[in-house]
């Protein structure tokens, strides 16, 4: 009875499990993890700190103990044009002591040596577990510390990691930025002007898509949160319109300066080319009234792009095609990018997933998959790597947790994640990924791993 | 040298408790990990490991939420060992706590108790061993999570045994080539010896035809066991020895072992000390390639004193490693100007002083407790030549213009930490090499001329 025979699938997760084609699409998610599952999901903190983490001129500070600020340290691409503040990693330290009394004046005195230390635009407090069972009144801290520091933003994160899973921590993100927002002067910003929400910088990726947008004739005012400043964020709320990238990350904040400024926003994806012109396309739509040359300029803009862009793609293509990928990635709507990116260099995609897709994100991936495909919510290392078996997949793409699934098999590997040094994003960023996944899946290396040898 | 009091960390040179007791547990056969917690400590540790050693590391949780933190976590930990049981195999379950489930006051013990008997009452198979271990992430670093997790193996499931093996080897946490290594030298000795934990194989394991649910290789079980039965205990680290909760302790007072506490075999004359101890444990003379791997050893120290002589380090990292670095600088001439740790078993700075005293006119400086804004203050003032430390030192060395030379956990921004070799006299030998060579390019890169044969 307790042997490990039998299926990878737990007994319990079977319903977060759909293969399309075998029978109408119905799957469960947005559950707690399954105890002992080994799940790929991190928690609230972690969905706090990917969020707020880029904005390059505000202090993070971690109140807690040491891991929670030292796993998080620098371990992102994300870039900045200046200030770099987001790259230490700043912590309490709680020890036994402040547990037992109360870590509350030593977030106080931490909070003053660190402000005085580096002038920040802005400071963060991240909650952590144990914060949160102590009842430390962060709120109270905050309040205590801006107003002996001149006034200068301090904002509490409410990020307790047992609070539910990162979902919560994006919603906990949102809410600190959404304090800020609305509290600068709008003076002198154009009627063509966007946000850029939910893109993090990773290698630089927000500056293509900001000369994208500066070549249609378009102001980016605020970039929340990759090179993000603080300044900026401020006086979000005078951009005619936000563009929403990653939405588990920031359509809540979207939401709520639509809701108080009527700032509109659009959902677009600078990940392949379909949905990168789509994205500019959809710019210059919705500006159209206001410039009458803004559809020309994209869709000249779109043409030089691809003139670029195609021959170099029919190249990758040849070795590519009929190659099968599998996609796990933290959130849905980056996967219907990928899924449609190996579409275009021939590929077929035999899995996707993700940490934290939302009903209507699944649905949409049964829609746009093939018959046969596997679709998952919150997996773990059993299931991903007898999927990848099952499907005998040539390429994964996830990132550093999933990597070593895909290696012990013989499996080539693509990091998609917030640490990836390479930018994806954009034209240009296409035809990294073609390159990246033509050198994971053409690589001689895989005729010498033993589960691959007989196949090649 | 004290760290400046401040209230902040910046950039800590230390993890927690529950990322040392992970570690451990993947030393010993069949074992799977579990963190008592919410999810993210395990997924954060799992990203942490993996990308030093490049292999799976499956970190199981008990995957609390805000009404377990509440109303208590017993039932999550239940299923979870039940999962982890039925799922991967289990011969045993290493459970550490977080922060979280000590300061809720979860009585692991009490609730695996339980759960046990829950198992029995239904019949079936005989259930894994389950080893627990309290690891609050807001007392100590990641090295007493580490120790804890092996004394709490120890002391959970040893017992004397009969034909005990020779000699029990609790080697602290050194890198699975230091582990092979360390092997080979105790075949050459014809000596049976219980080496725990082991992570040679399940942190650096060859390509497969299929996931590992479990990596094999780690400490036998069986071993383990019978550990009280050994003729002697090594235990490697100088700062363990007079701790009261050394696991070497333990399995003397309760079960009589010798208890031979050493430090790290790193350099001449703390590698001269693990062999000697091997000549008298087995009766045995070293073979005559150890005589041989030592006298290139001595060689090459003659061959590189110029280069090194009075050349000033900054060491840091976890604290036996350190001294094992400390005293091997201090042989071949390099001043270690400062010894920093994140640690604070209290231990350290005699230590330090130990392996230098008869050969720098003083002391080196020694910083416990520090962080890495820490050690960059004190850098600037010293103006050292060379870093010797993990990857987290990187931005100071670049920040200073000088080389460092990438030792222990975690190595994030080089390829093949697990297989970085630090002990015996081949460990110091790479070492030696990689620190020469470090210097020669450091001196290339800044001369104008670019001299091409230095």
């Amino acid at each position: 009875m307790m042997t490990a025979a039998g299926s990878v699938i737990f007994e319990e997760r079977k319903s977060q499990i759909h293969r399309k084609g075998e029978k109408p699409f119905d799957m469960n998610c947005n559950r707690e993890s399954l105890a002992g599952a080994v799940s790929q999901r991190a928690c609230v903190f972690c969905g706090s700190r990917v969020v707020l983490y880029p904005i390059a001129d505000a202090l993070h500070l971690v109140h807690g103990p040491i891991g929670c600020a030292a796993y998080t340290w620098d371990i992102r691409g994300a870039l900045s044009s200046g200030p770099a503040l987001h790259r230490m990693s700043f912590s309490t330290d709680l020890q036994e002591r402040d547990i037992i009394f109360g870590g509350e004046e030593k977030l106080y005195r931490a909070l003053i040596e660190l402000i005085d230390r580096h002038r920040p635009r802005a400071a963060f407090v991240y909650s952590t577990c144990i914060v949160g069972i102590i009842g430390d009144d962060l709120e109270a801290v905050c309040r205590r510390v801006s107003a002996e520091k001149d006034g200068i933003p301090v904002l509490p994160v409410q990020s307790e990691g047992f609070k539910g899973n990162k979902r919560e921590g994006y919603s906990a993100a949102c809410k600190a930025m959404f304090r800020l927002v609305g509290t600068g002067g709008t003076e002198g910003i154009s009627p063509l002007s966007v946000n850029i929400l939910g893109d993090f910088n990773l290698a630089g990726e927000l500056w293509i898509v900001r000369e994208y947008l500066a070549r249609i004739g378009v102001e980016t005012v605020a970039n929340i949160t990759g090179d993000g400043r603080v300044e900026d964020i401020m006086r979000a709320h005078g951009a005619a319109l936000n563009l929403v990238q990653c939405s588990g990350a920031t359509m809540e904040l979207a939401q709520m300066m639509k809701e108080s400024y009527g700032v509109p926003f659009l959902r677009v994806s600078y990940f392949g080319v379909e949905d990168m012109a789509q994205a500019l396309y959809d710019v210059a739509a919705f500006f159209k009234d206001r410039d009458r040359e803004i559809v020309g300029r994209t869709r000249a803009l779109v043409k030089d792009e691809l003139l670029k862009l195609y021959p170099a793609l029919q190249e990758f293509k040849k070795d590519l095609c009929g190659k099968k990928a599998a996609i796990y990635v933290g959130g849905a709507f980056k996967a219907f990018s990928l899924v449609k990116a190996f579409r275009l260099l021939g590929m077929k995609v035999v899995l996707v997933g993700s940490q934290t897709g939302t009903d209507q994100d699944y649905r949409e991936l049964h829609e746009i998959t093939d018959r046969g495909t596997i679709i998952v919510d919150d997996s773990n290392p059993l299931e991903l790597s007898s999927f990848l078996k099952e499907k005998e997949c040539d390429v994964f793409v996830g990132g550093v947790k999933e990597r070593p699934i895909a290696y012990k098999l013989g499996v080539g590997f693509c990091d998609h994640n917030h640490e990836r040094k390479q930018p994806l994003e954009g034209f240009v960023g296409m035809l990294n990924f073609a390159k990246e996944i033509h050198s994971s899946v053409m690589s001689p290396v895989w005729r010498f791993v033993p589960r691959r040898k007989a196949r090649n | 040298m004290e760290p400046l009091p401040y209230v902040s960390t910046t950039n800590a040179c230390k993890l927690c408790g529950p990322l040392g007791a992970c570690l451990a547990f993947r030393g010993v056969e069949g074992a799977v990990p579990m963190l008592h917690g919410s999810q993210g400590c395990a997924t954060y540790m799992r990203r942490y490991i993996i990308s030093h050693f490049r292999e799976p590391m499956d970190i199981a949780s008990s995957a609390l939420g805000e009404k377990h933190a509440v109303y208590g976590g017993g039932a999550n930990l239940k299923q979870g060992l039940k999962n982890v049981m039925t799922k991967f195999g289990a011969r045993l379950i290493g459970i550490a706590t977080t922060c979280l489930t000590e300061t809720i006051g979860e009585d692991v013990p009490m609730i695996v108790e339980e759960f046990r008997r829950e198992i029995r009452r239904k019949g079936g198979e005989e259930p894994p061993a389950f080893v627990s271990v309290r690891t609050p992430s807001y007392s100590g670093t990641h090295m007493e999570g580490f120790h804890g997790a092996v004394r709490a193996v120890v002391e959970q499931l040893a017992g004397e045994g009969h034909a005990a093996r020779m000699l029990n080897l609790l080697p602290g946490f050194l890198s699975p080539e230091d582990l092979r290594h360390l092997k080979e030298i105790l075949a050459a000795f014809r000596c049976a010896a219980t080496i725990l934990p082991d992570i040679s194989m399940t942190l650096d394991g060859p390509a497969l035809d299929d996931y590992p649910k479990i990596p094999g290789g780690g400490t036998p079980i069986e071993d383990i066991w019978r550990m009280g039965g050994a003729g002697a205990t090594f235990e490697l680290g100088r700062t363990l020895h007079g701790d009261p909760q050394s696991t070497g302790k333990l399995l003397k007072e309760r079960f009589e072992v010798a208890l031979h506490s050493m430090g790290v075999p790193i350099g001449l004359r703390e590698t001269d000390t693990f062999f000697g101890a091997l000549e008298q444990l087995t009766g045995m003379e070293r073979s005559p390639r150890f005589a041989m791997e030592r006298g290139r050893l001595v060689d090459s120290y003659v061959d590189a004193h110029k280069y090194l002589f009075g050349k000033r380090a900054v060491v840091y990292g976890e604290e036996d490693l350190a001294v094992g670095l400390t005293a091997f600088l201090a042989e071949v001439g390099i001043t270690p100007v400062l010894c920093a740790t994140g640690g604070r078993s209290g231990r350290f700075r005699s230590a330090v002083e130990q392996v230098t005293a008869d050969i720098l006119p003083e002391a080196p400086a020694v910083g416990e407790g520090m962080d890495f804004r820490q050690i960059e203050e004190q850098a600037e003032i010293l103006s050292p030549d060379i870093m010797i430390g993990h990857s987290k030192g990187y931005s100071i060395a670049r920040k200073l213009g000088i080389p460092l030379v990438r030792v222990g956990f975690p190595i994030h921004d080089r390829f093949g930490g697990q297989r970085t070799l630090h002990v015996g006299y081949r460990g110091t030998q790479s070492l030696l090499d990689r620190i020469v060579n470090g210097l020669i390019e450091g001196n290339q890169n800044n001369s104008p001329v670019g001299y091409g044969y230095m």
